[in-house]
């Protein structure tokens, strides 16, 4: 008689088994060692340059630095102002236009945004609204009488006003595709009908009722935008002010100074920062509860909302067209840029083109953008073997996913980017293992790894667990089954999660800066570093290179299953 | 008196008629369209919400009360609809969900609290205000659903099989509740389903969606 073999492997079990805190460790140690390495030398501990004793000196000499004050309302400003406009821009949009065709559309211009990186976005901002840019071009001189470009601060204006507004472009799709997420588990048309039915208008029917469903579902994704927000330096470097800069700008700066000593002032300012961003978390979680308080009253009092209300759904709808179309047209302008040779103001077209900028920049760009793509693609095949690992342990092993581990999964997002990276950093150097390519891979990682789980997570969870009972029925181990069934079934999703990966890891400035000790070079660590210098054409070839990339790897996600797939049309997307 | 009148209504998809009717229904009554699922009775319903999904056709008129409802948006119609599913709003309490419906000119916390009572109080659930709907019972939560869709003061009821979720004894009851709701309002209704028990509860005309009459 033949006997099976057991169908699980012992050894194989009990790795996957540790894989779920195999991936929480890898997120949770870095961060926390991070977060360490900040605060102790903001207390005056940093034995390699000296400090043993605690004191607050550090804190007192950022306090004496005369922009400090002005530095740190500049970060909360423009962190919460732009959430706040990217969020209600978002909710306003689909309050009013969900569930009609023009919205479907609007999704689909929309979502493409999310993977130019911030830096390349703030470029092709800058050039459209900067004094020389296109749109100055545009209306002179026949409407202003500019024939030189006036002497406006448009970008980098002292308020941070273009910060937030490239800010907005940029969150507004993601907090966007957050809540079309969301919206799927909840039954958002019959409400609104049964609402309209009452009289309701469609932005108050939406508010009133499908808002408090979802807005549980997009809390952590809002506060990662806000964190995001309040920290940011890529961005910040291109549009925000000078004189001083956000604090997270400044506290890079120090950073970056030669001088060592300035090295427990920037700790300081970053811990400040930490503290700020945990404080600005609470404030918003506070104002929530609140709103949800006016909210009850608001749905007891049984207003159906003015018709000026329902009637502003244009207004929405020109705004989230006007944000996309100056991310698209920036970058537009940039690509034509890299190709010009001589464009005077106000020509609204170049007078002529030449490639001598891609044949003088080519050779060095495409070496940085090799480093790019592999630093980008190894950090995804880390990530993907994680998080397929610890979804697979949730499935084979039936783990019961706690509500805390989706925190976890977005604590290296809340936590500002620049609260633990420099310890992390400092760190790194006392072991002597900073500016290594893997140094800053496990850098990536844990901002890879989070995004490509919450891709990920959804589909597989969703994918029918009948035919896993199909397949060992048919006598197919655990292996074969997730080898043979479940990832060819999920290729679509896992090909998504991984563009989305290699975007988030090709967009990385700071981890890749600081981390890499400045002896590892991205298209994003490039072109930052060429903001100053101001040469339009060689920022658009840097800027182009830098939005191709991960434009190419969701190319790639979309049409590679469809190749592979052309004859199964149970497959296709539907 | 006649409330609604469907004149010389026809929805086609395709090439395919889905429903023609000419008829009318007076103050009080219930009319309802009977048939096997995917014979066009949702899509009758759709039509008179406005809410019918482009790839339908859609002519004749359908009038309420002399007022023709067609291009006139939903919030406008003053119909109101009860669905299979109470569809009770989870994150507001039983009287929140009351009050949704309740018309923005009752004034003041107090009066519409008392308006919500007073209709809790007709469905046998007086002091269920504060209950999330979640802990009701099945014929609880269609009472709800039902009040709730009379205190937005319809001039037209919709009913798409409220009845099927509920067993044998609730249902009998819950019917009786409901058409009895209808006769005090004094509105037309329309039911929709697939029971005949429920057909001849209503007690007024049967048809199928292509308007035959039918026996019951």
């Amino acid at each position: 008689m033949l006997l099976s073999k057991p169908v699980s492997g012992g050894v194989a079990d009990a790795l996957l088994r540790q894989t779920p805190r195999l991936t929480i460790g890898l997120l949770l140690l870095p961060v926390g060692a991070g977060i360490f390495g900040t605060l102790a030398p903001a207390l005056g501990w940093m034995p390699a340059l000296g400090g043993s004793a605690l004191t607050l000196d550090a804190f007192r000499s950022l306090i004496a630095w005369p922009g400090f004050w002005e530095a740190l309302r500049l970060s909360l400003v423009t962190g919460i102002v732009s959430t706040a406009l990217s969020l209600g821009l978002t909710l306003w949009l689909v309050a009013s236009w969900q569930g009609t065709a023009l919205f479907r559309t609007i999704t689909r211009l929309l979502s493409p945004l999310l993977s130019v990186p911030h830096a390349a976005a703030a470029f092709g901002i800058a050039f459209l609204i900067a004094p020389s840019g296109w749109i100055a071009r545009l209306f002179s001189p026949w409407a202003t009488g500019w024939t030189r470009p006036p002497d406006l601060l448009i970008v980098q204006d002292p308020w941070g006003l273009t910060l937030i507004l490239g800010l907005v472009a940029k969150e507004t799709p993601f907090l966007l595709l957050m809540t079309l997420a969301a919206l799927q588990q909840v039954d958002g048309n019959r409400s609104r009908i049964l609402a309209e039915s009452m009289g309701y208008g469609r932005v108050t029917a939406w508010m009133k009722t499908v808002l408090p469903l979802i807005y549980p579902q997009i809390r952590l994704p809002v506060y990662a935008v806000l964190a995001y927000g309040m920290s940011v330096v890529d961005m910040a470097v291109i549009l925000g002010p000078t004189r001083p800069s956000p604090l997270a700008v400044q506290t890079v700066t120090w950073i970056t100074d030669p001088d060592l000593s300035l090295r427990f002032q920037a700790s300081a300012a970053a811990s400040v920062l930490l503290f700020a961003v945990i404080a600005a978390l609470i404030a918003w979680w506070l104002t929530e509860k609140l709103a949800a308080r006016a909210g009850q009253r608001w749905v007891f009092a049984g207003a159906r909302g003015a018709r000026r209300v329902q009637a502003s759904r244009g207004v929405a709808l020109s705004l989230a067209a006007t944000s996309s179309a100056l991310v698209f047209l920036g970058m537009l302008g940039l690509a034509l840029w890299s190709f010009t040779g001589l464009w005077r103001f106000p020509d609204v077209l170049p007078a002529s083109y030449r490639l001598t900028t891609w044949e003088r920049e080519g050779p060095v760009m495409f070496g940085t953008a090799t480093d790019t793509v592999l630093l980008a693609g190894t950090s995804v095949a880390l990530a993907l073997v994680f998080v397929i690992g610890c979804l697979e342990a949730e499935t084979r092993l039936k783990i019961r996913v706690h509500p805390a581990s989706l925190l976890i999964l977005y604590l290296p997002l809340l936590v500002p980017q620049i609260g633990f990276l420099p310890g992390l950093q400092t760190l790194a150097i006392s072991f002597g293992v900073d500016g290594g390519f893997w140094v800053v891979v496990a850098a990536h990682l844990v901002f890879v790894l989070p995004y490509m789980f919450l891709s990920l997570a959804d589909p597989w969870r969703a994918l029918n667990p009948q035919y896993e009972t199909v397949a060992a029925a048919l006598g197919a181990g655990p292996n074969r089954s997730l080898f043979a069934i479940r990832l060819p079934l999920l290729l679509r999703p896992i090909l998504t999660a991984s563009a989305v990966g290699f975007a988030v890891s090709v967009g990385q400035y700071l981890p890749t800066l600081l981390i890499g000790g400045g002896r590892v070079e991205t298209l994003t660590t490039e072109a930052v570093a060429l903001a100053s210098g101001g040469n339009r054409r060689i920022i658009g070839v840097y800027a182009l290179a830098q939005m191709i990339l991960p434009f190419v790897a969701f190319a790639l996600a979309l049409i590679v299953p469809t190749l592979l797939f052309r004859r199964r049309r149970g497959m296709a997307i539907s | 008196m006649t409330a609604l009148s469907l004149e010389n209504l026809e929805i086609a998809q395709g090439d395919r008629v889905l429903v023609r009717q000419t008829v009318t229904v007076a103050a009080g009554e219930v009319l309802t369209i009977m048939g096997p699922s995917g014979s066009g009775k949702s899509t009758l319903l759709n039509a008179i919400l406005g809410t019918l999904a482009p790839e339908f056709r859609c002519a004749g008129d359908i009038r309420l009360e002399e007022r023709s409802l067609i291009g006139v948006p939903l919030r406008q119609r003053r119909v109101g609809v009860m669905f299979q599913d109470s569809l009770l709003f989870p994150h507001l309490s039983v009287g929140a969900n009351l009050a949704f419906a309740l018309p923005a000119d009752v004034k003041g916390r107090a009066a519409r609290a008392t308006r919500v009572a007073e209709a809790l109080e007709q469905a046998g659930l007086a002091e269920f205000a504060d209950r999330d709907p979640e802990t009701l019972s099945g014929g609880q939560k269609a009472r709800v659903a039902l009040m709730r869709t009379l205190l937005a003061e319809p001039r037209l009821l919709l009913l798409d099989e409220p009845f099927s979720k509920l067993d044998t004894d609730r249902r009998a009851q819950l019917r009786s509740f409901v058409f009895q709701r209808i006769i005090d309002r004094g509105i037309p209704a329309l039911l929709v389903t697939h029971d005949v028990e429920d057909a001849r509860a209503a007690g007024g005309a049967v048809v199928s969606p292509l308007g035959e009459a039918l026996a019951v």
